[in-house]
């Protein structure tokens, strides 16, 4: 929570002034009844017409001035929360930005969403109505309890003590309440995951005519979140009822305690009944309260989430020293080994270098771990063991400002942008829309591009669904080409497109981008047969280099995979 | 407001009028008992007596005894409420989400096309807790207040008419206000939940592409485009806020004026002999007992039109237009022979732009058709109309000499297998996702699907095996279409399609799973979109599309003699 009541502080002046504000208003609405008792008690039985004009225009000035106070208050208070809140948000989501891979991959893109969404939300809730609620109660409560302590002592401490009491079983029940929310929050993550999935397999869900199973999953989803909520719910149910009757056993023990007390002679019962109209006043103040707290846990709860993400500790710092590299290496590895769930090694002592300017081809079954050994080039994701080099320098001593901008990727899920042709291939980095058509042309993209209406300025639809398969490949070929990195890596980037356009695109990447290293990753030996260096991948492991010539004498793997694909032997 | 809108939110708590109403019954019976207690404190502090050594000892603990009574009685009444309450509101909530995402699945696709998973996941989290909250305190609360404030109405009508005229001003001077406020709050309301759902759907979008993001060094620009919305949304929330902090407090002021002019009048009648003064303090009493509710209700305004502006989004996204039913005497299918014949098709996303023209072919019962050609040419659409996910503009494509639309929809899908480009699988285990189309298959099929594509090693690998729970990393899009292929192994249907789907397998495995494939296709009626042509050289017949057309039809050699687009792309392949 210290986090998060950090987001205050800014604010505290504000806040300090809403206070006051709502302070003042809280006493002249409690000054209007006793005005109306004046009137009732003393003016008219005086049959003092002039006075009872004067209380009663004085009651209109206290009803406005309330009036005014309150709406003044309020929305100083949901000023502050509200931009306590955006604040948050916008930490929130810078942070998520700053996550590692793995970090990212630990939390789940869905309990992200959640956590920015629903919990900002809830946050959002607490402050709001603490700051709303959260003046009225107390100042009763205290006020309550010094005016009884000046009435009678021995009876205010009977009622201080069924007060903390009181305070203390709601503390109970709040500590009780959170880690339910925290449950129902969690509960929601996997709602937001079903939505998700059916939001993005829509086709393949009606295709398999499932609508019936994911209704059952999400109805699950939903029962589960149900549950939770109803779970913490009813905990926190129990909190005003409780304090409630802490309160009137209070009031009890006052009246017994009030009658020894007359008894032996020590006061008089007509303070008894003076005491137990503050009493009333302080119960309802309490009770209040209790209601605040309900909003409070939730709101704890998923500021606790909150926290969760904003905590995270940078896990991929660039190191302050690392190995040298082998002179003239642009990529390269020596023995690395990485393995995602750490289990099996997805990644077997990788060994490879590579010239600048070069290209290199991977290929491999699915699964030898090809896109991997792309992750770990770009530093998605550390290496377990070994070292990775990157322009002649231990990748793990770059930071992220080292790597920007040095690749080009296009990445085998990647999704489109409901954005504009233009911004998906330029991704946010303003460039120029000569070198976003340049890039296009090369991307064998423009020809399509052309005939959208509108060109460049055409609109996708959410993840480009409106483009075709092999449509969609080529702007994110030409989003990776747009900034004319120095380093390119083509995750079975052609798998989509036709022979011709494919070969169309590695003549035009040879012709418009001479000086590129390349990395290809492809499925397609045509893709790879004029790498400088070619990787043949089995089960993380390298198990054969060297460029199309030597592999085709050298590598059966090799030689068989291009003999399929050739249509015969080579 | 549009009320009639709101009042088939009524449809959803219906089910629990009757448990709304004994809620509301026993918090009655919880109020009466603590209105209860105060007389037999009266009474204790009666047996006290006024000077010392007075005191009626059995008499105070009778009454106290009494107190404690009552004040238990009604805790309980009040926790049984309110926890009930908290518990019929997530029912009503779950209803709501489950309406809401059942009428989502009958959507057509292109829906999700245009509008982002953020903004649904806003409308069934965000908004249906909203409404939640109003269920679960501020409804009872506003049915006590409407409780009281009526009764209170009536004993001061009773004690005073003429003075109650005070109110006959003030309560519909209250109401008008109220209204007015609303109407121009409401808009305010519903801004802010649509910039809300837009942000989701913002933030939504970029988590997706986070690799991206980070790759090009964007993240600065990100988070600015990510501020912009924040801010947008922030100030709609407090826009909203700010118009509607003034509900609350002007009823109350309102209120307070009547107080006012109540103490003042009475004061006047009684001046004037109209009134006695007992039944002055009795009134004013009753005034002030009507005023508590009124401002607890007042606060509550803000919180209804929120909710009310919540609702009105979930009701939106059930108004939206579903897929067409299937009409009256549609065909239930039992099995297909597979024969499928696109006649005169025109089909375009926008009409304007047709993306099939003119489009003719057959695929015999049993055939194995390849449809080639290249990216953007309409392949994946021929797919998508054959499944009816859209209908053609012109022309008709029969199955076994039957229109489409003449069959259940989803009896047909149903008899129609796939593997998409789009690879997808969901959050749960692999044997899950592989048993996806057949729900209920055994275990041993399901190993036995996945050996059949090449995927059991890589899953035996796994520390939990089939039942290790898939996530969106560790998964190579290669393996996902191995799954996706065990997946359609294992369902029993008679037309198999598959559009791409092992584009990003090696040559390898393709080779290895083919057996797999060719039994698959046994029988069956096959349908493959494919740019390597050694996965299509076997085919029947194949059909060449270019810019929407048929260009060419016929067997791999004879395409190949005629010389045209085939010819040229199958050497593409071969030439570099």
């Amino acid at each position: 929570m210290k986090t998060i009541l950090g987001y205050l502080r800014p604010h505290a002046p504000r806040v300090a002034v809403g206070v006051t504000v709502k302070f003042s208003a809280a006493v002249q609405e409690l000054l209007l009844p006793l005005l109306l008792a004046h009137i009732i008690d003393d003016c008219v039985p005086a049959r003092d017409l002039p006075a009872v004009w004067r209380t009663g225009g004085l009651m209109l000035v206290m009803a406005f001035g309330a009036a005014f106070c309150n709406i003044t208050a309020n929305r100083m208070a949901a000023w502050v929360s509200m931009d306590m809140t955006r604040q948050l948000r916008q930490d929130l989501y810078a942070q998520t930005l700053s996550l590692s891979q793995a970090q990212l991959d630990r939390f789940s893109v869905s309990s992200i969403v959640s956590r920015l969404t629903n919990d900002t939300y809830n946050v959002h809730q607490m402050f709001d109505k603490i700051q709303r609620g959260g003046i009225r109660a107390p100042m009763l409560v205290l006020g309550g309890l010094v005016l009884t302590f000046f009435q009678a002592p021995p009876l205010a401490l009977v009622q201080l003590a069924v007060c903390s009491a009181t305070f203390f079983s709601i503390w109970l029940v709040t500590r009780q309440g959170i880690p339910r929310y925290t449950r129902a929050q969690e509960a929601v993550d996997t709602v937001v995951r079903v939505l998700r999935e059916n939001t993005s397999g829509v086709r393949v869900v009606k295709a398999l005519a499932c609508q019936g199973r994911e209704r059952e999953r999400f109805a699950a989803a939903s029962l589960a979140a149900k549950k939770a909520e109803q779970a913490a719910g009813s905990v926190m149910a129990a909190a005003n009822p409780l304090s409630d009757f802490l309160l009137n056993l209070g009031l009890v023990l006052v009246v017994l305690a009030g009658a020894a007390l007359v008894n032996q002679g020590w006061m008089s019962s007509g303070q008894i009944v003076a005491f137990l109209s503050y009493f009333t006043i302080i119960q309802t103040a309490t009770l209040g309260l209790a209601k605040l707290f309900v909003k409070y846990s939730k709101g704890v709860a998923s500021a606790r989430r909150i926290e969760e993400v904003l905590l995270s500790p940078e896990d991929q710092r660039a190191r302050p020293t690392g190995e040298a590299a082998p002179p003239g290496a642009e990529l390269g590895m020596e023995n690395v080994s990485f393995s995602y769930l750490g289990v099996e090694k997805d990644l077997d002592h990788a060994s490879f270098l590579l010239k600048k300017g070069k290209t290199l081809g991977i290929l491999g079954p699915t699964g030898a771990g090809k896109t991997t050994l792309a992750a770990l080039l770009l530093r998605l994701y550390d290496a377990s063991g070994g070292v990775v080099w990157l322009g002649g320098r231990d990748v793990s001593t770059l930071s992220r400002a080292d790597l920007r901008g040095r690749f080009g990727v296009v990445f085998q899920n990647e999704a489109l942008l409901n954005d504009s042709v233009y911004e998906n291939i330029s991704f946010l980095r303003n460039l120029s829309r000569e070198d976003v058509t340049a890039a296009a042309k090369t991307a064998q993209a423009w020809e399509f591009i052309e005939n959208l209406p509108g060109g460049l300025d055409a609109r996708l639809d959410i993840r480009g669904a409106n483009l075709s398969g092999g449509q969609r490949q080529r702007l994110l070929i030409a989003r990776a080409l747009a900034a004319r990195p120095g380093i390119l890596i083509l995750d079975s980037a052609d798998s989509a497109l036709d022979y011709r356009t494919a070969a169309a695109l590695h003549a035009a990447l040879r012709r418009d981008f001479p000086g590129v290293t390349l990395v290809v990753i492809s499925e397609r030996v045509a893709s790879l047969r004029d790498a400088d260096r070619i990787l043949v991948l089995e089960d993380g492991v390298i198990s054969a280099q060297g460029n199309h010539g030597t592999l085709l004498n050298t590598c059966g793997r090799y030689r068989r995979m291009a003999e399929l694909q050739m249509g015969g032997p080579v | 407001m549009k009320p009639h809108k709101l009042l088939r939110l009524g449809r959803f708590l219906r089910p629990y009028g009757l448990r709304f109403l004994l809620l509301l019954a026993l918090l009655m019976a919880g109020n009466l008992l603590s209105l209860a207690a105060p007389l037999l404190s009266g009474k204790a502090v009666d047996s006290v007596g006024i000077r010392a050594g007075e005191a009626d000892f059995p008499g105070v603990f009778r009454n106290c005894a009494g107190m404690l009574g009552c004040y238990a009685l009604s805790s309980l009444f009040h926790y049984i409420v309110s926890s009930r309450l908290i518990r019929t509101a997530q029912a009503v909530s779950h209803d709501l989400r489950k309406a809401a995402f059942n009428h989502m699945s009958e959507l057509p696709v292109d829906y999700f096309d245009t509008h982002p998973a953020g903004d649904l996941i806003s409308r069934i989290c965000y908004d249906v807790d909203t409404v939640n909250a109003t269920l679960s305190t501020d409804l009872l609360q506003l049915g006590t207040s409407v409780f009281t404030v009526a009764g209170s109405f009536l004993m001061m009508l009773l004690l005073s008419p003429r003075l109650t005229l005070v109110f006959l001003v003030t309560v519909p001077l209250s109401a008008v206000l109220t209204r007015v406020q609303m109407k121009r709050v409401h808009p305010l309301f519903r801004l802010r939940s649509k910039e809300l759902g837009a942000l989701n759907g913002f933030a939504e979008e970029r988590m997706a592409c986070r690799r991206s993001i980070r790759t090009y060094g964007v993240e600065e620009a990100d988070l600015r485009l990510f501020g912009q919305r924040n801010d947008a949304a922030s100030k709609a929330y407090y826009d909203a806020d700010r118009a509607s902090a003034a509900l609350g407090p002007s009823v109350n002021f309102i209120n307070n004026l009547s107080l006012a002019a109540v103490s003042v009048f009475g004061a006047l009648l009684y001046l004037g002999g109209g009134l006695s003064l007992g039944s002055l303090s009795s009134f004013v009493l009753y005034s002030r007992k009507f005023s508590g509710p009124i401002r607890e209700a007042a606060n509550l305004l803000a919180e209804l039109q929120a909710s009310a502006a919540a609702a009105e989004r979930v009701l939106d996204l059930l108004d939206e237009e579903p897929e067409a039913a299937d009409p009256a005497g549609a065909l239930p299918v039992e099995r297909l022979r597979g024969d499928i014949r696109f006649d005169h098709v025109t089909f375009g996303y926008d009409p304007a732009r047709p993306v099939l023209r003119d489009f003719t072919a057959h695929i015999p019962a049993g055939s194995l058709a390849a449809v080639v050609g290249p990216t953007g040419a309409g392949k994946t659409t021929l797919v998508s109309l054959l499944l009816r996910f859209y209908r053609p503009q012109s022309g008709t494509i029969a199955v076994d000499g039957v229109p489409l639309d003449a069959y259940s929809r989803d009896g047909l899908r149903r008899r129609l297998a796939l593997v998409l480009q789009d690879t997808w699988l969901f959050g749960g285990t692999i044997a899950e996702n592989i048993a996806y189309g057949a729900p209920g298959a055994s275990r041993e099929r399901i190993v036995e699907a996945a050996k059949a594509a090449r995927i059991h090693r890589f899953i035996s690998a796994l520390p939990q095996g089939y039942d290790t729970v898939l996530t969106d990393e560790g998964i190579s899009k290669g393996q996902k279409q191995l799954l996706a292929i065990a997946r359609c192994l294992l369902t029993d249907a008679d037309v198999v399609i598959l559009d791409e789907a092992t584009s990003n397998v090696d040559t390898e495995t393709e080779g290895e799973i083919s057996l797999a494939m060719e039994r698959l296709r046994q029988g069956r009626t096959c349908f493959v979109i494919a740019h390597r042509l050694a996965t299509i050289r076997g085919a029947d017949r194949i059909l060449v599309l270019d810019q929407g057309r048929a260009a060419e039809a016929g067997t791999h050699r004879e395409l190949l003699a005629a010389g045209g687009a085939y010819a040229q792309l199958y050497a593409a392949q071969f030439q570099s």
